[in-house]
């Protein structure tokens, strides 16, 4: 349970941490608040040749507001968002999906772009940002660039990043006033990872309903759809869930079979997208 | 910037528990192990090294911190307590005396740990509810106690700082 050696780098300006990243390209990995890497290191389910750490690059820990999004560094920790005022009214989903990613402690130093970097199928960063068609900002000696986070996420622990490219911002969508969210999971003990987690917002756009709706856990990476719709509250619920579980292939494990995450799906999805719909006011 | 190659033995320089400490450091030595057998805090144990188990949580530049997730060498400069600061925390006097009266330990391979995030958790909810409480202890992994001990240990001790 000790890291392989590698090569330690530290860099004081982003410019630096790029170099680094487009010397050594698939070689190196990213070091944030490291409780998805530290993990990765000792169990050495990874070995890389060089460790960038992040740590010192303030100005990737800062919240802003981006005409209709918050810009979230890369170096933001869970737990600056959860006191965040201005995340807690623009973001409501992002902040109930927070209080359900790892342990207060945990939260303390992880970060929510360690988390979209990972990809890890379950994780509820991830399926926040994805039901919210948000979108992840690359960075690389060659340029910036922003890709939907439901183009993003390829699979388990992989993504569309490239070798000499480094997340280095989230843009979450601003949810207007009036919007109604869900957010449920389920796992064996609080903090650890969904074996199924369900995210839903609603908006009222005059008589119809602006939706969105995703599960993680459930694949290998979030699914999610968005949609406009007429109807009442159980109807839009029921259909949503239905059509999102209609094509599933759930995963298939030793914590949970493919059965019973598709049970989950369906009964979280339509609770959340309920609760939306019905915390969306006129 | 900072480079420190494989296999290279650097020294780090950190505060611990307000007092200036030093020792040697591979890139990948954890912090945990750092604390242990370069500092000599052996206060901070070492159980699942891999974040889940809550052991060796310590104060972090004012952060929580899983000693065994992070790396020694990030430490350069940085601000640490361990268990041994705590210790000589009076304020704390009265969660120890809560801890022991409500049977909130019985071998105290997480103590450590456990009262490094109850001390971070107390300064930023003053009036914790029980729930909150169970939700910060979600974080460590306890085998002898079944956490109740702990939950009625903090809540009394958080009443107990409000009058």
């Amino acid at each position: 349970m000790k890291p392989a050696p590698f090569e330690y780098c530290r860099p004081e300006t982003l410019d630096e941490a790029l170099a680094l990243l487009s010397e050594f390209g698939d070689e190196a990995l990213v070091m944030a608040g490291g409780l998805s890497l530290g993990a990765l290191l000792n169990m050495r389910m990874v070995r890389p040749e060089v460790v960038v750490d992040i740590n010192g690059l303030e100005t990737l820990a800062q919240i802003e507001r981006v005409k209709d999004d918050i810009r979230i560094g890369a170096l933001v920790r869970q737990a600056d968002v959860l006191v965040s005022a201005e995340c807690s009214v623009a973001l409501p989903l992002l902040i109930a999906g927070l209080h359900n990613v790892g342990h207060y402690q945990t939260r303390s130093r992880g970060t929510l772009g360690g988390s979209v970097a990972h990809a890890d199928p379950s994780a509820e960063t991830p399926l926040c940002l994805a039901t919210l068609d948000g979108e992840v900002e690359l960075s690389s000696k060659r340029g910036v660039r922003r890709i939907a986070a439901n183009e993003f996420f390829e699979g388990a622990l992989t993504t569309a990043r490239e070798g000499d490219e480094m997340v280095t911002a989230l843009y979450w969508p601003i949810l207007g006033e009036g919007t109604g969210i869900g957010f449920e999971e389920i796992n064996e003990r609080r903090g650890d990872f969904a074996i199924v987690a369900a995210a839903a917002w609603a908006r009222r756009e005059g008589g119809a309903f602006r939706c969105g709706l995703g599960l993680g856990g459930v694949e290998d990476c979030p699914v999610v759809q968005l949609e406009s719709t007429e109807g009442t509250t159980e109807e839009i619920a029921e259909r949503m869930a239905n059509q999102l579980i209609s094509d599933l292939e759930p995963l298939d494990d030793r914590r949970a079979s493919a059965e019973y995450r598709r049970h989950l799906a369906y009964h979280l999805g339509q609770k959340v997208m309920r609760h939306a719909l019905e915390g969306a006011v006129r | 910037m900072r480079r420190v190659a494989p296999g290279e033995r650097v020294r780090v320089s950190c505060n611990v528990n307000g007092k200036p400490y030093g020792g040697g450091a591979e890139s990948r030595t954890l912090l945990s192990d750092f604390l242990r057998h370069e500092l000599h805090f052996y206060g901070t144990h070492v159980g699942c090294e891999h974040g889940v188990g809550g052991a060796c949580t310590i104060i972090l530049d004012g952060r929580l911190a899983r000693s065994c997730s992070t790396l020694a060498v990030q430490v350069e400069g940085a601000e640490l307590t361990t268990i041994e600061g705590l210790a000589t925390d009076e304020r704390l006097d009265r969660l120890r005396d809560a801890f022991s009266r409500h049977g909130a330990l019985q071998c105290g391979f997480c103590t450590p740990g456990v009262l490094a995030s109850t001390s971070h958790f107390l300064k930023h909810y003053l009036n914790p509810d029980e729930a909150q409480v169970r939700d910060m202890l979600s974080g460590h992994l306890c085998r002898c106690t079944g956490y109740d001990g702990m939950v009625r240990a903090i809540l009394e001790f958080a009443e107990g700082e409000i009058e």
